[in-house]
């Protein structure tokens, strides 16, 4: 992909570091959501619902500390603690009631995103505070949102692509270090055998989802600072592309294999796609056939270096 | 009606890739006659039949249905030739209804090309009434009970006008009450001057049945003969052959047997999966020393799997019964428990149940044993796994290009000792081992054997089950052989002949009646 942007740099914009500086910054909200998706995926599973708790956890982050004046330090973790929540619910139908991990994952983004619609009262919550009588006042955006939003390093480093960075080293740590990660693979590698080797497969599965989850809230918090509001309609479609990041990374969906260092890489290849697209003023249509391409040979490729 | 054969086989030579299986077969059947193919696990007998019904179409020889010289490569092929398979796995389409399953594939058209649905409904009333099934023609097939559905399936042979019928160990899912209606239909089937092919392994089956009986053995038939000819004692010589007794190997002394037997089981039985009130394991009580390696003998249908399972506590609700490991009451409900104390299961099939196919042999043989190699907040202690693995590695001549490298890139026998090695890691007491040298090597076997026999001299127990009755004889010192879910005879090692195991795995006398 770099080397394709250096082709197409349009006029030279490509080298410049503002640029990439953007490109994270725009893609790490994603990312965040892929680094959970990844671990979902190794268990041979899917989590559709990511994009609905993120805008849930936009939605009540929001109405926590806006609203409700809820200090930072305390909204964070109850949104994270919900968002781990609904995974875990997630998570126990797929291992105890054994439905399938896309029908309850579907079911669970739709029930979601109407319950952010039923936190936000069907509107998005903004500094603009409803009071008593029909009026409005203006309450000050609680400093944790420009916080977030904020850039470090002399404007260099968004803080959200920290937290990105972060999510991912905490995946990596997860999957490559603890034997909860061991057991996820196995898990998804091959299920009888987990459980003829005394894997606790149910408790497996809840905690991949419900660390999906938590990843999700983690997204849905950084996105609610940097729109500066909580809205409900937030984020419609960012699963699909947290998936094709995982995918084209190298992550199989059928489970047992793969990594968020994979991921990482399938992260920076939508994230540059987008921005080099968007260099070249390239139209949206251009951008979503090319990645409907990519995915399509980043499989087939992957295939091939399998056999 | 003539005596004319109704099918003959000549001839048959059958290979997959390079290994011959069937080494010239002679077979026919007569009109009205029921003939069994007896044999070994193994011998030939299924491969022989799915010539016939038209599975292959890579075989050679000469088949001749009715007279009509007829090349079956296509299950068609043998539908129109008149050829019937009654299936274990049933060929009825469980949702649709018993009249739709018996039409499928010849429907009663009308004028306008329609299905006349009445019309079937009525010729499948009838055709139910004579096979004495009380069930409505519009009722979905899945509605119908195991047996039910077999006689169906005759029934519905029987309408296509078939003049052979095949069953391949029919009564293997039947229970006691379910297998009389079957062979009253079977001896109808002769009355019409139908052609029966029967397989089984159950002696008394043998016995009721058989008009005729042939022996195949190691792919060649060796002898056919009626019942009267071939009592059962020279049936399963003839099955087993007159190879040499396979001696026990000489064994590394064994520990003495201390007071305690490292595992007591006491009436296990386990349900069958779909129904409850059916049992594939009934009534089996046995210890199993320290030190000590007891053969579980079987053949298809004895449930000695099932009892592997059911003591690790694989099979959850299903099994019931006492037991006890070291002298502590076995709960039977979950491998969790088994792990942990010492409890170790090794399945047959190490490709379905066994290994992930893509971890690494190191994360594969320490899948079992996480929980020792990690500190509590879950941390694995990598190196020390690492160290553990490699050491199992070298003492089991683990040949692998790296213990980092998935587990499909090694041959079969590395990958069986990889699964084993999962099994040997949490340093076990007893081990449960459901065919250990399957579909492995000559080199990786001798290996196995030589690393078992270290491992009894440790003093863990091993109970063992495999279909080659020469490792078996060998490597145990005692068989307990089972025969339909119960224990049928029991024979210290010395005493152990194949033929002994055979027949009484065969439902014949010897050791404990059945």
């Amino acid at each position: 992909m770099i080397l394709i942007g250096c082709v197409f740099n349009a006029g030279g914009a490509f080298f410049r570091w503002s640029v990439h500086r953007d490109m994270l910054r725009q893609v790490s909200t994603f990312g965040i959501l892929a680094a959970g998706m990844t671990v979902v995926i190794i268990t041979a599973g899917i989590d559709l619902s990511v994009s609905s708790v993120l805008a849930l956890a936009a939605v009540s982050f929001a109405w926590l500390t806006l609203p409700h004046g809820w200090p930072a330090l305390v909204a964070i973790p109850a949104v994270l603690l919900g968002g781990a929540a609904l995974g875990a619910v997630s998570g126990a139908l797929v291992a105890r009631m054994r439905i399938q991990p896309f029908i309850v994952t579907l079911a669970m983004m739709v029930f979601a995103r109407g319950l952010a619609k039923v936190v936000s009262g069907g509107e998005k919550i903004t500094n603009y505070v409803p009071g008593p009588g029909g009026t409005e006042h203006v309450v000050a955006l609680p400093r944790i949102f420009a916080l977030i939003d904020h850039r470090i390093l002399g404007g260099e480093l968004s803080i959200v692509t920290i937290v990105f960075a972060a999510c991912v080293l905490v995946t990596w740590v997860l999957l490559s270090r603890l034997r909860l990660g061991r057991y996820l693979y196995a898990v998804g590698g091959n299920q009888e055998a987990a459980r003829l080797s005394a894997v606790p497969i149910a408790w497996t599965l809840v905690a991949a989802y419900a660390f999906s989850g938590l990843l999700a809230a983690v997204a849905g918090i950084c996105q609610a600072a940097q729109e500066m509001q909580g809205d409900p309609e937030t984020g419609m479609g960012y699963e699909l592309d947290a998936i094709a990041m995982v995918v084209i990374g190298g992550t199989t969906l059928a489970g047992g294999k793969g990594s968020v260092v994979l991921t990482l890489i399938g992260v920076l290849t939508i994230g540059y796609l987008q921005k080099i697209l968007s260099l070249n003023a390239a139209p949206e249509a251009t951008r979503l056939m090319l990645t409907g391409g990519i995915i399509i040979c980043a499989v087939l490729f992957q295939r091939g270096k399998r056999q | 009606m003539t005596n004319d054969p109704i099918i003959t086989m000549q001839g048959i030579h059958k290979s997959f890739g390079a290994v011959e299986v069937l080494h010239g077969v002679d077979f026919e059947v007569r009109p009205g006659e029921v003939h069994v193919l007896a044999g070994e696990n193994g011998a030939g007998k299924s491969t022989l039949i799915r010539i016939l019904s038209g599975v292959y179409d890579d075989w050679s020889g000469a088949v001749t249905v009715q007279g009509r010289a007829l090349r079956l490569s296509l299950p068609r092929d043998a539908v129109r030739a008149g050829i019937a398979t009654i299936h274990q796995e049933l060929s009825l389409i469980p949702s649709m209804s018993v009249a739709d399953n018996l039409f499928l594939g010849r429907e009663l058209r009308g004028r306008l090309g329609g299905v006349r649905f009445e019309e079937q409904e009525a010729e499948a009333a009838r055709l139910l009434a004579a096979m004495d099934l009380q069930f409505s023609p519009r009722q979905p097939v899945a509605e119908l009970p195991l047996a039910s559905r077999q006689l169906l399936e005759i029934g519905r042979a029987l309408g296509r006008d078939a003049v052979l019928f095949i069953f391949d160990e029919p009564t293997s899912a039947l229970g006691e009450h379910e297998v009389e209606p079957l062979f009253a239909r079977i001896q109808g089937l002769k009355g019409r001057g139908r052609g029966v092919v029967y397989i089984t392994h159950r002696m008394e089956e043998i016995y009721r049945l058989a008009d005729r009986i042939t022996v195949l053995r190691d792919g060649r038939a060796v002898g056919t003969a009626t019942p009267e000819e071939l009592p059962p004692a020279e049936l399963v010589r003839r099955m087993v052959g007159r190879d040499l007794v396979a001696g026990r190997a000489p064994g590394a002394a064994r520990p003495e047997r201390s007071a305690e037997p490292a595992l007591a089981v006491e009436a296990l039985r386990v349900a069958h999966q779909e129904r409850s009130d059916r049992a594939v394991v009934e009534d089996v009580s046995f210890t199993l020393g320290r030190g000590e390696i007891l053969g579980l003998a079987g053949l298809q249908g004895s449930g000695a799997s099932e009892v592997l399972h059911a003591l690790f506590g694989a099979l959850g609700r299903r099994a019931s019964g006492r037991a006890a490991l070291g002298g502590r009451p076995l709960a039977l409900r979950s491998p969790r428990e088994s792990v942990a104390r010492g409890l170790l299961l090794l399945t047959s099939d190490r490709k379905g149940t066994g290994l992930a196919p893509d971890l690494s042999v190191t994360h594969n043989v320490s899948l079992a044993s996480l929980p020792r190699l990690s500190n509590r907040a879950g941390w694995v202690w990598r190196r020390r796994e690492e160290e553990a693995v490699a050491k199992l590695a070298r003492d089991f001549r683990l040949d692998a290009p790296s213990l980092a490298a998935p587990v499909r890139k090694l041959s079969g026998g590395n990958q069986q000792k990889a699964y084993l090695a999962r099994c040997l890691l949490p340093e076990p007491r007893v081990l449960l081992l459901d065919e250990p040298t399957r579909g492995i090597d000559v080199g990786a076997k001798a290996d196995i054997y030589e690393l078992m026999r270290g491992w009894v001299a440790r003093g863990i127990a091993i109970l063992l089950i495999t279909s080659e009755m020469e490792e078996l004889l060998a490597l145990s010192d005692r068989v307990l052989v089972m025969h339909r879910g119960r224990v049928a005879a029991e024979f210290a090692g010395a005493d152990a002949t194949k033929e002994k195991v055979l027949a009484a795995a065969m439902g014949g006398r010897g050791g404990l009646a059945a």
